[in-house]
């Protein structure tokens, strides 16, 4: 394990010490009578990638585009690197943004585009083009310079659009839902070069992005949002592995939620009567009263095939497969466990595929241990 | 065999849906333009005289089977040599750039305004900017005489409100034909600005913005030449017929305003002189061509930018 000094430094908001570079302080956005963000407060620390993650209409751009200076909050202040940035217009920001659509001005070439916020800066000719050429290079894109935004690429416009927010290097960069215009196959290798980019020239990174996937796979942490709110700020990791709410864990990925109420708690051990029937035994980090009623939140791949099913063997459920989906590397099984419930079992396809166990409408009994999932309230 | 025999026939008409295709627009240009340009060509060579038509043939058959041709080019004379006409051709060109700059500067904002307005309150404004048309245009430039007489509404307003002594001479002036071209034209820069200007991808000013531009410099440099096709496009629909324009210039303008729209009418009406008018016809047309022609060549440069 890492020293709890390096830690600190690779994850500043362990830190208590440690001074946020963004910080949003009680923000909240109405369009009429509409609230789109709705009293949010964030921190968000120098170097981080950080993902404001959520469906569409969730307040995840608009929040963004007061960072950027585009929307003036309703109330509440904004922060950027100490000083209060909310009453300044996005022209005189520290700050650059990739718009969604890329907003590459179309009457100029690659380098224009590029060149545009060096100009407006009034920076030297010279150090202009020697800016201009080194953004190109970063971007692998020398060789466009003379092109118009038309006669580009999807993939190629991204990079010239990045180029020129980073151009100006600005304290803060904002990306609004990045690669949400590339082709999969290009958004995956994009993710992973977005990555890389922003760690060697340790800018800020703050994206929108409604694809948890990539939300998990760039970011240091992750907001998840809903209805002008943010439910849950965490790692990938936690945000995966210990969802607070019912909403983050649905958003997430896969889940199978079992409603239940407290029976009995020991430390941070719990044992809960499910509406299925059967009693769950999970290690529960926050405590609950007896009588509570909860859910139980167990991702489909922490469930095992059960060899040893008993009539009241905790945290076990039988059922009939149902569906089966073949995803190549792994399938999804869904079991009908009761006549409202399907769960979801992940399995790993160790075995080609003509040889698996499992079969439509085969009875099968599945188990988790205690410490693979969580107790929600809400 | 039927399938082949249908295959031919699918192939004819395929050929001859091109050829109606092409050929209709060729059709409607040879029939109402390049016939009546060839009439007024005619007639410009021709001489006068006292006849029906007023003029004479530019052939005519000799003994011994010879085709006797004249062509009189006096008329092209008398259009280069007397200075009225250059005169008139100089004063329409000025009036029809200056009215096509007052109507660039006054219809921009406004097309701005429509097309940056909400969706409901678009159509509105868009009706208001065509509802004159309801009207007659004869009808709605004699109304202008009425305001703008000397004891016409804007005089008597502008007395009454004590900002003059004595009634402005505005009718009958270069100025009145000034603001009834404007009035009159204003539509048409305004509608092809806005049809330009809806188009206008307003996430790219954010950009600007965001690079550091402010508003006005993000409006010369990024929405100004965006709408540049736009611009062009409005202002030939006001610049050419401007320049040929003889209805304002005689009912505002007075009997001595220089407009070569309004000489052209009197030569072929007042003066019976056929030839001569056909003559300034097509000087006119030779004097419109050259901007015209310019202009679509900025288009198309403009045009190749954007692809």
């Amino acid at each position: 394990m890492t020293n709890p000094a390096e830690r600190r430094k690779l994850e500043p908001w362990q830190d208590p010490k440690a001074a946020p570079y963004v910080r949003i302080d009680h923000v909240t956005k109405k369009f009429g009578d509409v609230y789109a963000v709705d009293d949010v407060s964030l921190d968000i620390f120098q170097g981080e990638f950080f993902s404001l993650l959520g469906s569409s209409g969730c307040g995840k751009s608009t929040l963004l585009r007061m960072l950027a200076g585009l929307e003036r909050p309703s109330a509440g202040r904004i922060y950027i690197d100490g000083a209060d940035v909310t009453d300044i217009p996005a022209y005189s920001r520290p700050v650059n943004m990739m718009f969604q659509s890329y907003a590459l001005f179309p009457h100029m070439t690659v380098e224009q585009n590029v060149e545009f916020g060096l100009k407006q800066d009034r920076m030297p000719r010279k150090e202009r083009a020697e800016r201009v050429g080194e953004m190109l290079a970063l971007l692998q894109i020398s060789e466009l310079r003379r092109r118009k935004p038309d006669q580009l690429s999807g993939g190629q416009r991204q990079r010239v659009a990045l180029a020129r927010t980073l151009a100006k290097h600005p304290k803060l960069l904002l990306l609004d839902e990045p690669l949400g215009a590339l082709d999969k196959r290009l958004r995956e290798s994009a993710q992973f070069e977005l990555v890389n980019l922003q760690e060697r020239i340790g800018i800020t990174f703050v994206t929108v992005t409604h694809d948890q996937e990539e939300a998990m796979t760039m970011s240091t942490r992750i907001a998840v949002m809903n209805a002008g709110q943010i439910l849950q700020v965490d790692t990938p990791t936690a945000i995966y592995e210990y969802p607070e709410y019912r909403f983050v864990a649905d958003f997430i990925g896969l889940v199978n939620l079992f409603d239940g109420r407290v029976m009995e708690t020991q430390d941070d051990q719990v044992l809960i009567e499910s509406s299925l029937g059967r009693r769950l035994h999970m290690r529960d980090l926050h405590p609950h009263a007896i009588g509570t009623p909860v859910t139980v939140a167990i991702r489909p791949e922490k469930l095992q095939i059960c060899s040893t099913y008993q009539e009241n063997g905790t945290n076990q459920v039988k059922g009939v497969v149902e569906d089966i989906a073949y995803l190549g590397d792994v399938s999804i099984y869904r079991v009908r466990v009761s006549p409202e419930m399907l769960v979801e079992m992940t399995l790993t396809n160790v075995h080609p595929r003509t040889e698996q166990a499992l079969t439509w409408g085969q009875e099968v009994a599945m188990e988790w241990s205690p410490t693979s999932g969580v107790v929600l309230t809400e | 065999m039927i399938q082949e025999l249908c295959k031919r026939l699918r192939l004819r008409d395929r050929q001859l849906a091109r050829v109606v295709n092409i050929g209709t627009p060729y059709l409607w240009l040879g029939l109402f333009f390049l016939a009546p340009f060839a009439i007024v060509l005619h007639i410009s060579l021709a001489e006068t005289a006292l006849a029906q038509p007023p003029y004479t043939s530019l052939w005519e058959w000799v003994d011994d089977g010879v085709l006797q041709v004249r062509l009189n080019l006096q008329n092209f004379v008398t259009v280069f040599s007397d200075e009225l006409y250059l005169a008139a051709f100089l004063n329409s060109l000025w009036v029809a750039l200056v009215c096509t700059i007052l109507c660039l500067l006054i219809g921009y904002p406004m097309a701005y305004a429509i097309a940056t307005a909400p969706e409901r309150r678009r159509v509105m404004l868009l009706m208001l900017i065509i509802l004159p048309f309801w009207t007659s245009f004869l009808i709605r430039v004699y109304a202008w005489i009425g305001i703008l007489k000397p004891n016409g509404l804007l005089n008597n307003l502008l007395l009454s409100l004590g900002l003059i002594d004595q009634p402005l001479t505005i009718l009958h002036t270069q100025t009145a034909i000034y603001i009834g071209v404007v009035y009159s034209y204003l539509p048409f820069m305004i509608l092809p600005l806005f049809a330009n200007l809806t188009r206008l991808d307003f996430s790219l000013l954010e950009a600007a913005a965001d690079l550091g531009c402010r508003p006005f410099k993000a409006f010369l440099k990024v929405t100004l030449p965006l709408s540049l096709p736009g611009i062009v496009a409005g202002s030939m629909l006001v610049f050419i017929p401007v320049v040929g324009e003889f209805v304002i210039p005689d009912l505002l303008g007075g009997p001595d305003s220089l407009m070569i729209g309004k000489m052209l009418w009197t030569e072929f009406f007042s003066n019976k002189d056929w030839p001569l008018a056909a003559a300034l016809a097509i000087c006119l047309l030779g004097v419109l061509v050259v901007p015209f022609v310019m202009m679509q060549r900025l288009e198309h440069r403009i045009g190749g930018d954007e692809r």
